[in-house]
């Protein structure tokens, strides 16, 4: 397969499993240099799976994730090591070392994987730490820090190594709207600023559709759309405009599979579930 | 019938699974031990959290299990008027049993317990997760620095235990009681063996250090991610670990004797 110089991953055919259920079954996902690519779909599709998979943290049943033109799958671990300092990632809890103080959670990895003089380390953190606005927290515990602030703290923290990548499991969810127009503030403008390249699991549809150059809907183990934020708005699929436009009931049903109501309440439902 | 078959066989292949995939675990923490050796201070931080911070409890504790001995030895003792092998009754109880397994039990409630919980909520909140995405081997930077704190603060804390313990027998036989001092410290000294009984006393705790380590550790490393995960996970440390050193040390006596 040859390397497509404008897309940084490649994924081409994705099937995963947990057990008897299937989280992927064939999907291809494409996500472009420069760009912020947005991941959505329902609660339990598996998006942060997918991350996962790209990150090397899970290994497929079958298919090709390809980061550089190189297989993250079949990577050997002190390669796929090398390949992570290439792309950062920002959890969902923002994942910080509790027992660090903010300012030595950013220069972590800084410390681990350079041999910078301490001088040159205070340095660069007070510089990540003035991007995403929280140079005087420096010496805040992650237990003393909002929701937000311990985003933009792990945000810090992620591009701490300058990665080529940086991937954000619901940046969004459980923020208050303050906290959150400042995230996708942030990420846009550092996306732009820094090069990077960024992918974003959510499902905060307005927040995503504010930002993102390219969505892909999932749902299922399918990829059911994708496209520009506009022709996800304009989409004229049923299950797609559902999504994008929050109905409660449509192709995805309001009710969880069960037997006719009547049936139910009279003892009579043969139906197995 | 056949499905009695199919649950012990399934039973056995994933009890087996288990114990290969912890094998296997060990040994990669075991290799982490190599990158330690430029890096001394993560083991020293955990010295400190593990070892010292348990100094206290077995320091109390075998503070009073020595008197305890003092007291029951000199009333079983004086009956055969044989009260001044006090001070060996004491010290052969401490090296060789009650000092390494008291400890190891002790040390299983406090620093294993923790140990778990720790690195149980790690995981639970991703930190672990983090480690592996910023390229960070969590085998080598949170696993191997632990497991090697464990094994060294076990030996010493249990050699604090048996010292702390000696000198409570003392204080209850010979000043309490009225043990001669020279009788107490001299039968001591003329009955307990270098290589038969602290040689492997000390043998057995480190032996106990790295079998509760290791299980706090792999507890904390697998449990479910969640709080009620953790939870079991830190019972399951104390459970085991009171179970394997209570049966190691019968098997480790046998073998000694």
């Amino acid at each position: 397969m040859s390397v497509n110089d404008n897309n940084l991953v490649r994924i081409r055919d994705l099937h995963f499993s947990r057990g008897r259920s299937k989280i992927f079954d064939g999907i291809d996902i494409t996500i472009p240099k420069g760009k912020i690519t947005a991941i959505m779909g329902p609660s339990g599709t598996g998006k942060t799976t997918l991350l996962k998979l790209i990150g090397g943290q899970l290994k497929p049943q079958k298919g090709s994730i390809q980061f550089h033109g190189e297989e993250i799958p079949t990577m050997k671990t002190k390669k796929l090591y090398e390949a992570r300092k290439k792309m950062g990632m920002l959890f969902q809890s923002g994942a910080l070392l509790t027992d660090m103080s903010v300012f030595d959670n950013i220069a972590f990895p800084l410390r681990e994987h350079t041999d910078l003089p301490e001088v040159m380390i205070r340095d660069l953190v007070l510089m990540k730490l003035q991007a995403v606005g929280l140079r005087g927290a420096r010496d805040l515990r992650p237990s003393q820090l909002s929701g937000g602030m311990a985003r933009r703290v792990a945000f810090a923290r992620a591009i701490a190594l300058d990665p080529e990548m940086v991937m954000f499991d619901e940046p969004f969810t459980g923020q208050d709207p303050i906290s959150m127009g400042v995230l996708v503030q942030l990420i846009r403008s550092m996306n732009d600023s820094l090069g990077l390249t960024s992918v974003i699991v959510s499902h905060d549809i307005q927040e995503t559709l504010a930002i993102a150059d390219k969505i892909y809907i999932i749902s299922q183990g399918k990829i059911m759309g994708h496209g520009s934020p506009e022709q996800m708005n304009q989409s004229e699929s049923p299950w797609i405009s559902q999504f994008v436009h929050g109905d409660a009931d449509g192709p995805v049903r309001f009710h969880y599979q069960a037997c006719p109501y009547k049936e139910d309440l009279m003892a009579e439902c043969h139906l197995e579930l | 019938m056949f499905d009695w078959f199919a649950v012990i066989g399934r039973n056995t292949v994933d009890f087996l699974a288990r114990l290969g995939a912890e094998f296997l675990l060990f040994l990669q923490t075991v290799k982490g031990f190599y990158a330690l050796i430029w890096r001394p201070s993560l083991v020293i931080q955990q010295l400190f959290s593990i070892g010292v911070r348990s100094m206290l409890i077995i320091i109390v504790s075998g503070f009073f299990v020595g008197m305890v001995l003092g007291l029951q030895g000199y009333n079983t003792l004086v009956d055969f008027g044989a009260e001044e092998s006090l001070g060996v009754m004491v010290a052969l109880s401490l090296v060789r049993e009650l000092g390494p397994v008291v400890t190891a039990l002790l040390f299983a409630g406090r620093a294993g317990s923790a140990l778990t919980a720790e690195i149980g909520l790690m995981k639970a909140t991703e930190q672990l997760s983090g480690l592996e995405m910023m390229a960070i081997n969590p085998v080598e930077r949170i696993l191997a620095p632990r497991l090697l704190a464990g094994i060294i603060s076990m030996p010493l804390l249990a050699a604090m235990f048996s010292s702390v313990g000696i000198f409570g027998g003392y204080l209850v036989g010979v000043d309490l009681l009225g043990v001669d001092t020279g009788s107490y410290w001299s039968q001591m000294q003329s009955n307990v063996d270098f290589h038969k009984d602290i040689v492997n006393g000390v043998i057995k705790s480190a032996v106990f250090g790295v079998v509760v380590t290791w299980i706090a550790i792999y507890e904390g490393y697998t449990c479910l991610p969640t709080s009620e995960g953790v939870s079991r996970s830190t019972t399951r440390t104390v459970v085991y670990s009171a179970l394997t050193v209570l049966g190691l040390d019968f098997l480790l006596t046998a073998i000694m004797l």
